[in-house]
């Protein structure tokens, strides 16, 4: 305390640092795009970045779910699984054409989605073993429906999965449309609210009377129901349904978007444009390893440290501001 | 990852609900909660017993308690880590890289075979327990990260899966799963063992006591000066090397090492540990409800494939639709309790 310019030159280096932490996702995806712009052959065409967006629409969009379900403290681990049930209700239904199909498949996940946010609504369950169940016995009726590999040829379907508007592929702008809207949910609505208060402390938000198990049936019914979406989409640039394959792990990918891109799994917070970098940024480590002939194996063990020190450097960010 | 989000939330124990009068209803929706699956795991087998004439026979008691046995040496470490209020999801793949390990030591001596997952196994556990417990990291961002290190390192030691190792012909490592005693294969005396070890380790022991205070209340126990961060490490450290060992039976019993082997697997062993009693938030539960937990999914298997026209799908519904009617019962019963 003696020595106040000792005292202000530490307040400066903390604040850079923390600058740093807060935005460590946006810092490490720059640093990693402007890595691949100087070191990667043919990086920038646009069929590249293209196929980059392509690939990583699915995990956006469940990822998006998945903050808001963290946002209450929750966690949903039935995501894959959704996704293989909605994209094996398509081949029964595409006989009535692509919409009732795609109707089918999104009522299955509003389902799914109804029944975890029921059991740890109302019932008090815990949201891990809630959706754990869900996951086990989900895969499983996604492979009774749909059992082997299913083609899907219908036009009307397969349009949907390789058409585009000015060149934009239709997936990637159906995940931007659902960006836009779950940031709009989160950010200036009243549930995005009660939804951040609820995580923050569940307890508190009772006495104050707000809704509790409303908005986290709500959540987990919006979360089922973005799965359902991406699912279908996948189904329709695959033309095909694989319930066996479809969405596996899907839930892992989704938990580290949404806690690399700085939303705490302890609830209380909902980051979207994080999620969404964060999405990006694992979708770009895995592109550069691949550009760079590394092996899987390689690949993978660096995603593990990768997300370790994303989380250390966030435990420390909320070390130094509380 | 304790959402909960009842007004009556502090209780959320068995054991600390207990003190004062009880009525009966009380008791027996204890009772009901406590061993929940036991009862349903005898309802099944008394059912199957009737229904295939094949089922309560010796032979098929013993083939099970060898599938089983595999899941049970898992779902022990699991417990431990359960028990502190922790979670380990990266089991399944410490498991298959046990059983390559495993496979690739054995063509190098049959010790070199047993102890190499041993050491790897523990020392990726170890790894996973100094993070969590003095990183302070989320346990299941940790061993997520463990997930992908494990799968990755395992990936790397078979040519990106391409090389499948084998237990060399004759080698004892080979006897240590397909041997038998007493009429029961060597995998299930080992988990016997293994389970008796474990229930005086967490009931009789101060490290046991200690696991189960963390759970409890961590900050309490801390403040009562117990060793928190040591024991956790610890437990991270069991559970990983008992997953090894699980996966080191495997290749015995295989004679290879399998690398496609335990994707998913943490989240049975997770609903194993679930339905055998023990709670999530920690602080509650046995040894034992673990094996019954274990013992009823594997039993669901089985009856599933004796009633051979029924597609294997119907194992993950039955087991998922039993796990949630499980937890929603015990959440059920512990308010009757508290009333």
């Amino acid at each position: 305390m003696s020595s106040t310019t000792a005292t202000a030159e530490r307040t400066r280096t903390r604040i850079d640092l923390d600058w740093v932490r807060r935005n460590g996702v946006y810092v490490a995806l720059v640093a990693l795009l402007l890595f691949n712009v100087v070191a990667t052959n043919n990086f920038l065409s646009e069929r590249t970045l293209m196929l980059q967006l392509i690939q990583v629409t699915p995990v956006v969009i469940v990822a998006l779910g998945m903050a808001l379900v963290i946002g209450t403290e929750g966690i949903d681990l039935s995501v894959g699984a959704v996704m293989a049930l909605a994209a094996a209700v398509i081949p029964l239904y595409i006989g009535y054409g692509a919409p009732l199909a795609i109707l089918a498949a999104l009522t299955a996940g509003l389902l799914c989605g109804a029944l975890a946010g029921s059991i740890i609504g109302f019932v008090g369950v815990q949201p891990i073993v809630a959706t754990l169940g869900i996951m086990v016995a989900g895969r499983g009726v996604a492979n009774l429906l749909g059992g082997e590999i299913k083609s899907i040829r219908e036009p009307g379907f397969v349009a949907l999965g390789t058409g585009e508007f000015l060149g934009v592929p239709y997936v990637v702008l159906i995940a931007i449309a659902i960006s836009l809207a779950v940031w709009f949910v989160a950010r200036r609505t009243i549930y995005g609210r009660q939804l951040v208060a609820i995580g923050g402390n569940p307890r508190a938000a009772l006495l104050a009377g707000l809704p509790v198990r409303r908005v986290i049936i709500t959540t987990y019914v919006v979360c089922g129901l973005l799965a359902a979406v991406a699912g279908v989409l996948m189904a329709a640039r695959s033309q095909a349904s694989d319930p066996t394959k479809l969405g596996l792990l899907m839930e892992l990918s989704a938990i580290t978007a949404v806690v690399i891109g700085g939303t705490p799994l302890s609830g209380g917070q909902v980051r979207i444009v994080g999620t969404i970098a964060g999405a990006l940024l694992l979708q770009l480590i895995t592109a550069t390893l691949i550009f760079h002939n590394i092996p899987d194996s390689t690949a993978q063990m660096a995603q593990a440290v990768i997300v370790i020190a994303a989380v250390y450097v966030q435990l420390g960010r909320r070390k130094g501001s509380s | 990852m304790t959402g909960t989000l009842t007004t009556d939330a502090p209780t959320d124990r068995v054991d600390s609900a207990g003190g004062g009068r009880r009525s009966t209803g009380a008791t027996v929706a204890r009772v009901l909660q406590r061993q929940g699956a036991l009862l349903i795991l005898a309802a099944v087998c008394v059912v199957a017993g009737i229904a295939f004439d094949n089922f309560a026979t010796f032979g098929n008691f013993s083939a099970v308690a060898v599938q089983a046995s595999f899941l049970a040496v898992v779902a022990l470490g699991m417990t431990f880590v359960i028990m502190t209020a922790g979670i380990d999801l990266s089991v399944g793949s410490v498991f298959a890289l046990g059983g390559v390990l495993a496979a690739w030591g054995s063509q190098h001596g049959a010790l070199i075979g047993l102890l190499l997952p041993l050491a790897v196994c523990g020392l990726i556990g170890l790894v996973q327990g100094l993070i969590v417990a003095r990183g302070g990291l989320p346990p299941f961002i940790v061993t997520l990260a463990g997930l992908l290190f494990a799968r990755g390192l395992l990936l790397a030691l078979s040519d990106e899966g391409a090389t499948t190792y084998k237990v060399p012909e004759g080698s004892w490592f080979r006897q240590l799963a397909q041997g038998e005693f007493l009429g029961l294969g060597l995998t299930v005396w080992i988990v016997i063992i293994l389970f008796l070890i474990g229930g005086v380790v967490l009931h009789r022991t101060t490290f046991g006591s200690t696991i189960l205070a963390i759970g409890g209340q961590e900050d309490a126990a801390d403040l009562m000066g117990l060793p928190v961060a040591r024991t956790k490490v610890v437990a991270y450290l069991m559970c990983a090397m008992l997953a090894g060992l699980g996966g080191t039976m495997m290749a015995s019993y295989t004679s290879s090492g399998v690398t496609v082997l335990g994707v998913g697997m943490e989240l049975e062993v997770i609903a194993a540990v679930v339905l055998g009693g023990t709670l999530l938030t920690g602080g509650a539960g046995t040894v034992l409800g673990s094996l019954v937990g274990v013992l009823l999914l594997t039993v669901i298997k089985n009856v599933i494939n004796m009633v051979g026209t029924l597609n294997s799908n119907w194992q993950a519904v039955v087991s998922g639709v039993i796990l949630l009617v499980v937890v929603v019962a015990q959440r059920w019963l512990a308010k009757i309790e508290r009333r």
